[in-house]
């Protein structure tokens, strides 16, 4: 049925932080190996070694080049940002911002109303009412493509191949997988991520560790305007350790004043 | 959004056959002087044939379609499941009416057959739009313009339709059907030219630093591609097409798709024994005409995955 299930407790999700991610792409690589076996069967590519290879793929690596100031507000935690004006850095400081290089993966955030579900004709999409990860169930699927309309991160692809849409299951045949060590329990993106830019946790819950985390660091969601109440956040770059925004250049504050006489004629020496 | 050739034809055909659908079943209801029974026949074959054209194109573009049965379940929640639900009761009604015609009834039968075959179309085109304008991702759809657009054109090239059909048979379309048909013309063109100035009029783009979140107003520009090669996002939502063409191709949609077909009913309606004359020109510039509309609908509309891209 795609009517939405009841909200559940545990809002299982990924958080990911947009200030370590190195845009190694492990964690996009690891998605696509992981789903080549396990439960829900091979992702499809298509003519892999040909001219024009194309295949699904259930999280993207997006780099991006952000200017003019740091995005977050000092202290930290905040809803949605929309609508709040920011001045711009070089209108405060009066120096030029260097644009910072943000690495972006995105794949399904499972949100909490996702509209991929309602829209499905046939019962295929569906939210799973204890844990809250939506998946879709491919015996169903007759591949209208209208879930990938709907969903405003381009969570969902369509496979020529098998006829059928596909989409990010948070490796729900891992993290329950008795076959696993514990510690193994988890997304296979969230497992290959080097700079553990990733983490998986219960979103629902305010005391667990990826809760916290959001809440320390101002975790948003994505285009929250759209009502889809996704429940992935992303953490977004810190202020750069030079002490202005990202990307700004502090000037350095030189006075001879403090210098010992000697190193005053050495500067004037050096100055002429 | 990429305009997929079985969509478009889907819409404009289906379009087409719902509004001569809807035509014949108000006027075997509620018209003072019904329509005969032989050129009722041909109406509702032509419009059921027409509208499972459409469908047949729908069906044959899905990735399974052995399954499509499935799609009339989630009529509760989904608009796609709605429309093939009321799709398919347009299509028992039709055949009500057609067997009442063909056996000669006149009563009761027919007149609840065609009262619910000019309901069930109208209420399809209604659940058709109602899958465009519930997608929120797409600003060019997910407004009040869709669904009266929909049916004023389903209503003006299935009227065109409706009169070659009855051209077929000599008969010629009394002045209040040639008001009516004008006044549907002129109500969607109006629409259709408003929506139009609502789409150009893109305060609220979906760019990069929209849709990452990373700065309402700072530059995000993307760096870099996720991937070397194309994938089904960037096929199916990366079309948008350039404003040049974009411009012509409207000026044509107009052209053919309302002021030709206008024209051709005035001159008809004027001059005396020119019905059947015009009625295959103004028919084929009303398919022609809607076929252009309904590429830019979709070749106009941007999805905010496309911001993600850059």
């Amino acid at each position: 049925m795609t009517s939405l299930p009841a909200p559940s407790n545990r809002k299982l999700g990924l958080v990911i932080d947009l200030d370590i991610c190195v845009g190694c792409h492990a964690c996009a690589v690891a998605c696509k190996s992981w789903n080549e076996q396990g439960q829900f069967g091979p992702l499809p590519d298509e003519s892999p070694y040909g001219r024009d290879p194309m295949g699904v793929w259930f999280n993207r690596v997006h780099t991006y080049e952000v200017e003019a100031g740091n995005p977050l507000p000092p202290d930290g935690a905040y809803a949605s940002r929309l609508g709040t004006p920011r001045p711009a850095a070089d209108a405060r400081s009066g120096t030029t911002a260097a644009p910072i290089t943000v690495h972006f993966p995105r794949s399904c955030l499972h949100c909490e109303q996702p509209d991929c579900v309602t829209v499905c004709p046939t019962g295929a999409s569906y939210k799973r009412p204890d844990d809250g990860i939506v998946l879709i169930d491919e015996t169903k699927c007759i591949g209208c493509k209208l879930c990938s309309w709907a969903c405003p991160y381009g969570a969902r692809e369509y496979s020529e191949v098998r006829g059928v849409m596909q989409k990010c299951t948070l490796c729900v045949d891992r993290i329950y997988n008795q076959n696993l060590e514990p510690a193994d329990r988890q997304p296979a993106c969230v497992l290959a991520c080097p700079t553990r830019a990733r983490h998986f946790g219960d979103l629902g819950d305010h005391d667990s560790p990826v809760s916290q985390l959001v809440a320390e660091r101002g975790g948003f969601a994505l285009q929250p305007e759209l009502g889809y109440l996704p429940v992935n956040r992303y953490l977004p770059p810190r202020d750069r350790r030079d002490g202005g925004p990202a990307g700004e250049v502090a000037e350095e504050e030189f006075s001879r004043k403090n210098l010992s006489p000697l190193l005053r004629w050495v500067d004037r020496i050096l100055s002429r | 959004m990429n305009p997929a050739l079985s969509v478009l034809l889907f819409t404009t055909l289906s379009g087409a056959g719902l509004g001569v659908l809807l035509w014949t079943g108000a006027l075997l209801a509620w018209s003072p002087s019904p329509l005969d029974r032989a050129p009722a026949l041909l109406a509702l074959c032509v419009g059921v044939l027409l509208l499972a054209l459409g469908l047949g194109s729908s069906f044959f573009h899905l990735g399974q379609p052995l399954r499509a049965w499935r799609a009339f379940s989630q009529w509760r929640t989904s608009w796609l499941s709605r429309e093939a639900v009321v799709a398919l009761a347009t299509l028992v009604a039709a055949s009500v009416c057609a067997l009442a015609l063909w056996r000669g009834n006149r009563g009761v039968a027919l007149h609840l057959g065609s009262a619910a075959l000019a309901s069930m179309a109208l209420l399809t085109l209604i659940a058709t739009a109602g899958i465009y304008s519930s997608l929120k991702p797409i600003r060019a759809w997910c407004n009040g313009f869709v669904a009266p657009f929909l049916v004023f054109a389903a209503l003006w090239s299935g009227g065109c339709v409706l009169w070659l059909v009855l051209s077929a048979y000599g008969i010629a379309i009394p002045a209040p059907g040639v008001l009516a048909l004008l006044l549907t013309a002129g109500a969607g063109l109006a629409i259709k030219l408003r929506y139009w100035r609502f789409i150009d009029a893109e305060v609220d783009a979906p760019d990069a630093s929209h849709v990452t979140g990373l700065g309402r107003n700072s530059a995000v520009r993307a760096a870099e591609s996720p991937h070397t090669e194309s994938n089904y996002l960037l096929r199916e939502m990366g079309f948008v097409v350039v404003r040049r063409h974009a411009q012509r191709l409207r000026s044509i949609s107009v052209a053919c798709g309302f002021i030709i077909p206008a024209v051709g009913l005035l001159v008809a309606h004027w001059f005396e024994g020119m019905w059947s004359l015009l009625a295959v020109p103004a028919c084929l510039a009303v398919i022609v005409g809607m076929f252009v509309e309904r590429w830019l609908f979709f070749a106009q509309a941007r999805h905010t995955v496309a911001g993600y891209y850059g």
